[in-house]
């Protein structure tokens, strides 16, 4: 600590280069930030699907259905303690561009699958009583203004009502939030009795199963039993963890991942050479200085410490600005209409914060490397003389 | 404060010491078996053209490069014994240096220039303030404790450059031609100090110059010419 003055002087020294290095650190790291939470939105809650949760599709895709019969058969399977279905509704509310998922499900049984899922008790007796009665995510029902007891005429192009045709009507009973920040909210649920009675077609039929099993390491091999018992039958299945189910819906859009990670891997680069030249630059202008220490006593390592300090204080002002305007950004973009629209889960999780923070700290360390130890080996003869 | 005289034990003892730069295949001969002998709380002064070896040897002593050849021991201690981080240690403990250019921090001021050599101690912030401020009184310029270099004339610049070099309280003192970048008046007041840091203080004192009304105000001066001692007048 004795020695923080002098580092914050040395980086004072000259203040438009330093403030300048600050800003282009403080730029990379609201990028990290708003890129983590789109990373983030593309996977989709794969970081934090229950890992104990297996999904059951058919084999040949997610669109092809699967009888409702092999509930039974899959409940008796051993190592699974509960299952339910849900299956793709993909109905449009008034407008297109107006998208948010609906599924029809057991509405008890996939409450239990899903503890994430939180319904305050007295709106899930309201929903469970109601067969035309809809579950809707915080998020959706803020968006559009929703209260309990709306009306929601939902036009479904591919499940038309036998009666009304493609146009569908639920009433708002309940409205859940996630247990855990990351949690979808934007999802509808209702009744999957009212679905099936009132479709066109495809009756007794579902998107896919939902198991819970007693073990996570057994997952394995329960989906390959599953999907043996099945083997050879009119609708073959493809059994896999909820993870894994998740992550392959994620990369239909493409690896999201990969391609930011090369994006930030671009843009850190960039800064590295910004401020690994600022500090070198720095260095170079206080050879002699350097070498004074190095008179009074100040040992090879201590200077080497102080030029690394000097370049860690750099970017962690930076990273740790950058991180943090970058947060706001994200909370604020995240709370406007627009991006709500288009992502269902769009934040800044605290696990990137973290990452953000030790990437600061690393760059700091490698801008400092090559001036540190330059530093370090300097002879204080050769420093003098630069005088 | 009475003056003090020169004790009988010897502060600076060095031996046949010899230095040899090699640049590519040339070699240059900087120090050619030099031998001096500095008691305690003397004051002297080392003279001679430039490049004959001045700084090499001044170097030598304050530890900041090693012989080729000889003994170098200063304060009882054998630097050729003493690894770099020790040898670093005791430079830090024993010896004060004094540049021609000053070589204060620009980015400090007085006060923590002064402070840097106590900053490498134990010593806690209140006491490292109170040898700071007995510095400052001793070099007179208690008043330009918050000034930075750059708003303190040539003069007072070394003589802040002084009280970094005494602030440890150390017994020799090396200084590098301190009145070659200053006028006379400002130059006689630096000697006036070194001369009271000697006498009433006890500092030992070796001062590299070109300066003979400087070299005067030294006890005896040692004259280097292209490496060789020529003559060590005794006091």
């Amino acid at each position: 600590m004795k020695y923080l003055h002098l580092i914050w002087r040395n980086l004072m020294r000259k203040k438009l280069r330093t403030t300048m290095t600050i800003l282009s650190i403080v730029v990379a790291f609201v990028l990290f930030a708003l890129l983590s939470a789109i990373r983030l939105a593309f996977s989709m809650g794969v970081d934090i699907v229950g890992a104990d949760r297996l999904i059951v599709i058919h084999k040949v895709s997610i669109i092809q259905l699967l009888p409702i019969s092999y509930l039974e058969q899959l409940r008796r399977t051993d190592g699974v303690v509960d299952a339910t279905h849900a299956t793709w509704f993909g109905g449009i509310y008034q407008d297109p561009k107006n998208f948010f998922p609906q599924f029809p499900v057991e509405a008890e049984e996939y409450l239990r699958l899903y503890p994430e899922i939180v319904v305050p008790e007295e709106q899930k007796q309201a929903w469970l009583a109601d067969r035309t009665g809809a579950l809707v995510g915080r998020k959706t029902a803020e968006r559009f203004g929703w209260k309990l007891g709306d009306r929601i005429p939902i036009q479904a192009p591919v499940w038309r009502n036998k009666t009304t045709g493609s146009a569908w009507e639920f009433t708002l009973r309940a409205i859940y939030e996630g247990r855990e920040k990351g949690f979808d909210e934007t999802n509808m649920f209702f009744h999957y009795n009212y679905f099936d009675e009132g479709r066109i077609f495809g009756e007794g039929l579902v998107g896919w199963y939902i198991l819970r099993i007693d073990d996570p390491q057994r997952a394995a091999e329960i989906a390959e039993r599953i999907d043996a018992g099945f083997a050879n039958s009119r609708f073959e299945t493809k059994t896999t963890t909820e993870k894994a189910f998740l992550q392959a819906f994620a990369d239909q859009v493409g690896n999201i991942g990969a391609m930011l990670t090369a994006i930030l891997t671009a843009v850190f680069f960039t800064i590295l050479l910004v401020a690994g030249n600022t500090m070198a630059q720095s260095v170079r202008e206080r050879i002699s200085e350097l070498a004074v220490l190095k008179t009074l006593g100040f040992s090879n390592r201590l200077v080497l410490a102080l030029v690394l300090a000097e370049s860690v204080v750099l970017a962690g002002v930076g990273g740790a600005l950058g991180l943090a305007l970058g947060g706001l950004l994200v909370e604020a973009l995240g709370s406007s209409g627009q991006i709500a629209n288009l992502l269902s889960v769009f934040y800044f999780q605290p696990k990137d914060v973290f990452i953000g923070s030790v990437l600061a700290v690393t760059l700091g360390l490698v801008c400092g490397a090559i001036p540190a130890f330059r530093a370090m080996r300097l002879r204080i003869a050769d420093g003098l003389r630069r005088t | 404060m009475g003056e003090t005289a020169p004790s009988n034990s010897v502060q600076v003892d060095i031996r046949d010491v010899h230095k040899v730069y090699e640049r590519g295949s040339e070699r240059v001969d900087v120090l050619q078996g030099v031998d001096v002998e500095i008691r305690d709380g003397e004051f002297v002064a080392l003279m001679g053209p430039s490049g004959s070896g001045k700084s090499t040897l001044l170097n030598l002593i304050g530890g900041l490069d090693r012989p080729t050849r000889g003994t170098v021991r200063v304060a009882g201690e054998d630097l050729g014994s003493l690894g770099d981080a020790a040898l670093t240690r005791w430079r830090a403990e024993n010896i004060g240096f004094v540049f021609q250019l000053v070589n204060l921090l620009p980015v400090l001021t007085a006060e923590r220039n002064i402070e840097l050599p106590l900053l490498l101690t134990n010593l806690g912030k209140g006491e490292r303030k109170e040898h700071v401020a007995a510095a400052l009184n001793l070099v007179g310029l208690s008043g330009r404790a918050r000034h930075y270099p750059r708003q303190l004339s040539g003069g007072e610049e070394q003589r802040i450059g002084i009280a970094r070099a005494i602030v440890t309280d150390p017994t020799l003192l090396l200084c590098d031609e301190p009145t070659g970048d200053l006028d006379r008046k400002s130059g006689d007041e630096i000697l006036d100090l070194l001369h009271a840091l000697n006498t009433e203080h006890g500092k030992t004192i070796l001062m590299v110059t070109h300066d003979p009304h400087a070299a005067a105000r030294a006890q005896r001066t040692l004259h280097l010419d292209k490496g060789v001692l020529s003559t060590e007048p005794t006091p």
